[in-house]
């Protein structure tokens, strides 16, 4: 019989976080998902101060300019869901595997659990919330209900943003196109063929001008 | 009592219209467990074994509690403190932001005396095995079911064939993982859980925790998903009220996905050695069956067979065997996928032997009427005919084929009560104590009470997923639909005597003479003399009026048939399989909602292809841990593996409502292994059909082949 410490392992945060003590390696590192070159150089800052500690920032989200309490290993998705109370982005796998919490940044779709939030700054972010004013709902928001683009709803968000971003892009995608455009969401109750109905209905009205 | 209309006298119910809290979900409105974030609320983490055997000898938890920002630390969650499963949860923190948590986490010492284990089925079913259970053999006493004298049926059969077929863990791998928050309000726990059961959670918690029924309350209104490992309290559960009274505080705990596919739920694997036989006129005569699976620490690691054929004798002996890894729970009909994969690939070998087209043999020996015409009609959708009559007749890399499969399933109602509330001003409430775990229970709630009523849905509140509602059951076994809508339908019957014998009291003339129209009141032989919907509530008064409903036998039925077919394309150089097409022919007696009814199947079906090509837990032999532990190395199917899918309905509302989450996932993965052999010539007997497993099959005839 052998006995053992449980041991510390190194999770992404604790990492990022020594990594914010001067370790800065600018290797693609692998603690269960993939840490970019930028976001790794980025931390210190901009401006190249360095962030330690509780920090104030402020995160500009949904046309509305937001002083968050963060460190510099807190997440985009955690200052979002955890500090702001922004809880359309979810966490399906904190790991940028699922989809479930896409945000736009600058128009293009990212990770928030990827996303670190101090990297945020100046970024101009749109949630799901943001897609849609006061009760009136995007049109491709809109054929998501009207297609039922959606079981239980959990991947919604995730899936609406990345649509978003897709049909920005490229207006009149092909299905091929869109199964492309939204591989990296992850559905577990099986929506797919509902949600392609949903993108392509919301590609014609959009290209009408609807 | 009185039964379904008939389809064309519908207006609202069995049209395909889109689920209620769409808009709250598409806009990032709904609040999901996860959602919930309550002031002053903690973060609630679990700290688990690492080791898959071991004993808890000694838990310093000093350097948690001294850090700033811990409010709540647990050291005594485990019942025993022998571990079992590395996943198991020993201790517990709750603070206050998800970085200190992280933190905290870190700092638990735990001393373990680390115990030999077994990873899988087979290294458990050795001889002088480490034992799971210190006083268990691994392999459970045999459970066998048999018909006929199976002797008799091998000696009088033409043909037989024999072989073993291998299913993988999957695991159930809900988007938003098991978890709850809870916060205390004097003596009473509030419960918001991620959760199929929100009456079973209520119960559990309290028993758990010694605490009268009445004080516990569970709250559910969204969750993300649940296949079947939702249906039970949770410890996770039970250790937040916990931290939360300790630290005065509500607390959310999550379990991290990680967790979520080492301890909460899978469906277990399955090893099966058989035989089937037939006469030489195609006529089933026996069928035997040697079958062991795991679920873990636990057990009923059963597989359904033999499945749906008639089979005059059959014997059928299954062992559970215990292995160290987390106990497997309900997956979306549970053993039905495993006993397709063997039976239906078996019944195509022998159909082969007998020299008989698949189809022509099923339905030689299947007797279900509904299937029968099932299969009749899917055939000539799909276009039966044109599949190669030679397997692997294709030249080249790629070689499509097609296979089918049947399914089964045994969903009926049940105990469901419902309350109705009707304002003066018109409006109305209806409470059940059901779920909506996607599946579209709170829209066909209002449309059944519009439908019964006569009146705009828009006028209708339907209010479920909270134990402080009338009881319903958990949302498993596919029972919420036949179950519910019954019991809606019953309270709305209900609520309109009483509106009725209200306008009898007005009008001082027996409610006999009273006849229901178009959501109001009239005289049967004199129509100008009526009370519209408005009308009625206003009679009302000041007081609204409260009706309790049930379910009641006679509208809906258990029982289900249907049957797959599929096309795939495999390429013979990478192995890949690619599903072209699905065509679902789906046994759905009353559809409720046409629309959420289709993305039920479509769901099914797709949860099917991902069991059959890509879904499986692997165990480190090494270390006795899931190695894919994560939704990157754990591969379930997106939108690029998504295929065409039609599914065609084959009504029969004289039946009135079955369910049907589960029963369209138990064929797929069967049609398309037959499909994989159509193509290709190769058997694939083990799931899941992954490239790699595709070129050995593929190798290995061509091996035997050159052998020749």
């Amino acid at each position: 019989m052998s006995k053992s410490n449980s041991s510390n392992k190194i999770s992404r945060r604790s990492f990022l976080k020594g990594m914010g003590s001067g370790i800065l390696s600018t290797a693609t590192l692998t603690t269960g998902g993939l840490i970019s070159k930028e976001a790794a150089a980025r931390i210190l800052g901009p401006e190249g101060e360095t962030i330690s500690g509780r920090t104030v920032i402020t995160l500009k989200v949904n046309g509305k300019a937001r002083r968050v309490a963060v460190e510099p290993r807190t997440t985009l998705l955690s200052a979002l869901r955890d500090r702001l109370d922004i809880t359309g982005p979810k966490e399906g796998c904190d790991r940028g595997h699922c989809g479930a919490c896409t945000v736009l940044m600058d128009g293009k779709a990212v990770l928030a659990c990827m996303t670190l939030a101090v990297d945020a700054r100046g970024k101009d972010i749109t949630t799901v919330e943001g897609l849609s004013q006061d009760d009136s709902l995007s049109p491709l928001q809109k054929a998501f209900v009207e297609k039922d683009g959606l079981m239980c709803g959990f991947c919604t968000p995730g899936l609406v943003v990345a649509a978003t971003a897709l049909l920005k892009e490229n207006p009149n995608p092909s299905l091929d196109d869109i199964k492309e455009g939204l591989a990296g969401n992850l559905c577990r109750c099986g929506t797919y063929p509902k949600v392609f109905e949903a993108v392509q209905t919301a590609a014609k009205i959009m290209r009408k001008g609807g | 009592m009185t039964g379904w209309k008939s389809l064309q006298d519908m207006v609202v119910l069995s049209k395909p219209l889109p689920r209620l809290e769409a808009p709250d979900k598409v806009a990032g409105r709904a609040k999901y467990t996860q959602d919930m974030h309550p002031k002053g609320m903690l973060y609630g983490g679990l700290l688990v074994s690492p080791h898959p055997a071991a004993r808890v000898l000694n838990i310093d938890a000093s350097k948690v509690r001294r850090l700033p920002g811990v409010k709540a630390v647990l050291t005594d969650v485990h019942p025993t403190g022998t571990v079992r499963y590395a996943g198991e949860e020993i201790a517990a923190v709750a603070a206050t932001s998800p970085e200190i948590l992280e933190d905290a986490l870190e700092l638990f010492e735990v001393e373990y005396e680390v115990l030999p284990f077994v990873a899988d089925i087979e290294s458990a079913m050795q001889e002088n095995a480490p034992r799971v259970f210190a006083n268990r053999s691994n392999i459970r006493d045999a459970r066998v079911r048999s018909e006929g004298d199976v002797d008799a049926g091998f000696a009088n059969a033409d043909a037989m064939v024999e072989s073993e077929f291998r299913t993988q863990v999957q695991t159930h791998s809900t988007l938003e993982t098991h978890g709850s928050m809870v916060y205390w309000d004097g003596d009473e726990l509030v419960i918001y859980d991620s959760t199929q059961a929100v009456h079973g959670v209520r119960e559990g918690i309290a028993k758990f925790l010694d605490m009268p029924v009445n004080k516990v309350r569970v709250i559910c209104k969204h969750m993300g998903a649940g296949f079947g490992s939702k249906l039970q309290p949770g410890r996770y559960t039970a250790i937040a009220a916990r931290l939360a009274k300790e630290a005065d505080a509500p607390v959310k705990l999550m379990v991290t996905r990680k967790q979520d596919f080492l301890g909460y739920g899978n469906r277990p694997n399955s090893i099966s050695k058989v035989k089937l036989a037939a006469t030489k006129d195609g006529k089933l005569t026996a069928f035997y069956a040697k079958t062991y699976g795991t679920a873990g620490i636990g057990t009923n690691a059963g597989i359904r067979l033999p499945f749906i054929y008639d089979i005059p004798n059959w014997k059928h002996e299954h062992y559970d065997v215990f292995t160290n890894a987390g106990p497997a729970r309900a997956f979306r009909a549970p053993g039905c996928p495993q006993a397709s994969f063997v039976m239906e690939q078996l019944m195509d070998e022998l159909a082969e032997k007998l020299n008989m087209d698949p189809l022509e043999f099923r339905l030689k020996n299947d007797s279900n009427p509904t299937r029968q015409k099932e299969w009749r009609l899917g055939a000539e959708k799909f276009g039966w005919k044109r599949r190669n009559s030679i397997p692997g007749a294709d030249s080249g890399r790629y070689k499509r084929g097609m296979g089918l499969a049947a399914s089964i399933w045994w969903p009926g109602g049940r105990g469901t009560k419902a309350t109705m509330t009707i304002y003066p001003d018109g409006t109305l409430d209806i409470k059940c104590g059901t779920q909506d775990i996607g599946t579209g229970t709170r829209t066909y709630m209002a449309m059944v009470a519009a439908e019964e009523l006569g009146i705009p849905m828009k006028r209708i509140r339907p209010m479920l997923g909270d134990s402080n509602f009338p009881k319903s059951g958990a949302s498993g076994g596919s029972t919420t639909t036949p179950s519910v809508g019954p019991a809606i339908k019953n309270t709305a019957e209900r609520a309109k005597s009483r509106l009725m014998e209200l306008a009898s009291r007005l009008w001082g003339v027996p409610v006999a003479e009273l006849v229901w129209n178009g959501g109001g009141v009239q005289m049967k032989n004199n129509a100008s003399k009526k009370l519209d919907w408005q009308e009625l509530c206003q009679l009302l008064g000041t007081d609204p009026l409260e009706v309790h409903g049930e379910w009641v036998e006679g509208l809906s039925s258990r029982g289900v048939a249907g049957c797959q077919f599929a096309e795939v394309t495999v390429d013979t150089w990478t192995g890949r399989i690619q599903v072209n097409k699905i065509l679902a022919v789906a046994d759905c007696g009353l559809i409720l909602n046409r629309l959420t009814t289709e993305s039920q199947v479509n769901g099914a079906i797709l949860q099917g292809i991902s069991y059959a090509l890509l879904e499986e837990r692997h165990m480190d032999p090494s270390t006795g841990t899931m190695v894919n532990a994560n939704y990157g190395d754990y591969k379930i199917l997106g939108a690029k593996e998504t295929p065409e899918i039609e599914v065609i309905f084959y009504d029969e509302p004289e039946r009135g409502v079955i369910g049907i989450g589960e029963p369209p996932t138990i064929p797929t993965n069967a049609a398309i292994a037959n499909a994989v052999y159509n193509a290709t010539g190769v058997r694939m007997r083990e799931l899941p059909m992954t490239p790699d497993r595709v070129l050995t099959a593929l190798a290995s005839r061509e091996l035997a082949g050159k052998e020749d």
